[in-house]
């Protein structure tokens, strides 16, 4: 059980800057007698929350897909670019910009063309949200391919070891701690890429409560969403995390 | 003719950042010999070793090896993610060799001896530094070559386990040619049958200092305490 401890006292500290957070902006409301259609109070919002909650439940279902296949695609797609990147060394000159350039794109600018090519549906959000996963994943795990031990690469070398069982044995298990660090980020993404997708066109999803919500000025329910997708990103964080942890055993020894 | 498992180096020429390493350097080890060579930190004994194993290409070199070689590192090099029988056996993983029944229980009863069964499906993390090098020591023995290179092999560990793996490696690999490299002169003179101490730039090897008496000589017998100290005066003198 001890190995639980640490994550117990996360979630203690989290309720903590949770329940500051809310009686500082309710704080903030009553000094500064601020009308609800500008920033509602944390009870209006609660309020919302029972209210609509079937409402808000039913359009997370495609929001919340969207993030998982993102995540496992984005995923994907990085950490073969990244072997691609290890395995054929003159690829990397070529190929390195282009994992720039992905980075480099505003993803609020490309997602409406996404809408326009792959249409109204969920393709269109998942291709958003690979795009944003890409390059954190694929250089996270680059980087950690690419800083195996020179002692590790000799003792495979005088062992008479292939380059590709090289890279699967000792590269990929040696990078992993790196690549952990590069999907705990795509975790906070994910939601974010799907969110971002729905918000330039979509039927349904959390990102098109939020859009809907917005233009008819119901700020209470839209931050009532925003808290939703809040609790969703970190719930997804903390599921990618403990498995994570528990993958990677060998680094919590210590 | 070099009989099996020996090793016979000529004309080395070798430079690094522009200075030369090497030039014209030569060594021969005797099949089941162990041949130890001593010298200060920098200056080319990893080097020497890591041409002789093939890890580096030097400008010049004139090598024969009858038999193969496996190369013990400076630092213990286990893989944190896979258990003590998983690190033992990774060269026939790296090779994607069969692990049959036979070798399985090869391994096993070689992790008894190096005294590691309580701990073989422990992880590296787990262990204490002796028996980290114990596991390289099995890893080593495992791959079954004729002739082993070892890189300071017990460096990072305390005086009194040291003792006891330089016993322990005298012991499981008194049929192996060795060539290790040491800056402890106590440990080439327990485990040595020749000691060479390196030194200048280029390197040069000195007059061989041949041993005598079965390995691991003791470290309180009075000639060894005596050429320890005629071999820390000539290290001490190139310092």
């Amino acid at each position: 059980m001890r190995r639980f401890m640490p994550f117990y006292r996360g979630l203690w500290r989290l309720l903590f800057i949770f329940s500051g957070l809310l009686i500082a902006w309710q704080l903030i409301i009553s000094l500064f007698d601020i009308p609800p259609y500008l920033l509602p109070s944390p009870w209006q919002v609660a309020k919302q929350l029972t209210l609509q909650w079937q409402l808000i439940a039913v359009q997370s279902v495609p929001t919340l897909m969207e993030t998982l296949l993102g995540f496992v695609f984005g995923v994907m797609c990085g950490c073969s670019a990244a072997l691609f990147l290890t395995y054929v060394k003159p690829a990397r000159l070529w190929f390195l910009p282009v994992l720039l350039i992905s980075q480099a794109l505003p993803t609020f600018v490309i997602a409406p063309l996404f809408v326009i090519w792959f249409g109204y549906g969920e393709l269109s959000k998942i291709i958003t949200c690979v795009l944003m996963l890409f390059f954190p994943v694929a250089s996270s795990f680059y980087d950690g391919l690419r800083r195996t031990p020179q002692d590790y690469l000799d003792m495979a070398k005088t062992m008479g070891a292939s380059k590709a069982r090289v890279l699967l044995r000792l590269q990929v298990p040696n990078a992993l701690p790196s690549l952990a660090n590069g999907l705990r980020i795509a975790a906070t993404f994910a939601p974010m890429g799907a969110i971002i997708g729905e918000w330039v066109g979509s039927s349904r999803g959390l990102g098109f409560l939020m859009l809907n919500a917005n233009a008819r000025m119901q700020i209470d329910m839209m931050f009532a969403v925003l808290f939703v997708v809040i609790a969703l990103t970190l719930l997804f964080y903390f599921a990618i995390d403990f498995g994570l942890r528990r993958l990677i055993f060998w680094q919590s020894v210590n | 003719m070099l009989k099996e498992n020996g090793i016979e180096l000529d004309e080395l020429y070798l430079t690094y950042d522009n200075n030369v390493i090497f030039n014209n350097f030569s060594l021969s080890v005797q099949t089941k010999q162990w041949v130890g060579i001593l010298g200060a930190s920098g200056i080319g004994k990893s080097t020497l070793l890591k041409a002789i194993a093939g890890l580096i290409s030097p400008e010049l070199m004139n090598i024969t090896c009858q038999g193969e070689i496996a190369y013990m590192a400076q630092s213990d090099l286990l893989f944190p993610w896979l258990s003590v029988i998983e690190n033992i056996l990774i060269g026939y993983r790296l090779r994607g060799d069969l692990i049959s029944p036979a070798l399985k229980k090869e391994t096993l009863d070689l992790i008894e001896k190096v005294g590691l069964s309580h701990v073989q499906d422990l992880f590296p993390p787990a262990l204490s530094g002796g028996m980290k090098q114990r596991v390289v020591l099995a890893r080593t023995l495992i791959e079954k070559k004729g002739i082993i290179l070892m890189d300071e092999p017990f460096s990072a560990l305390d005086a009194i386990t040291r003792i006891k793996m330089q016993s322990l490696s005298a012991q499981l690999l008194k049929d192996k040619t060795v060539l290790f490299i040491t800056h402890d002169p106590l440990e080439a003179l327990r485990l040595a049958d020749v000691i060479y101490v390196m030194q200048g730039s280029p390197a040069t090897l000195s007059k061989p200092l041949v041993m005598q008496g079965d390995k691991p000589r003791n470290f309180n017998d009075s000639v060894l305490l005596s050429l320890q100290a005629q071999l820390l005066d000539q290290l001490g003198a190139q310092a």
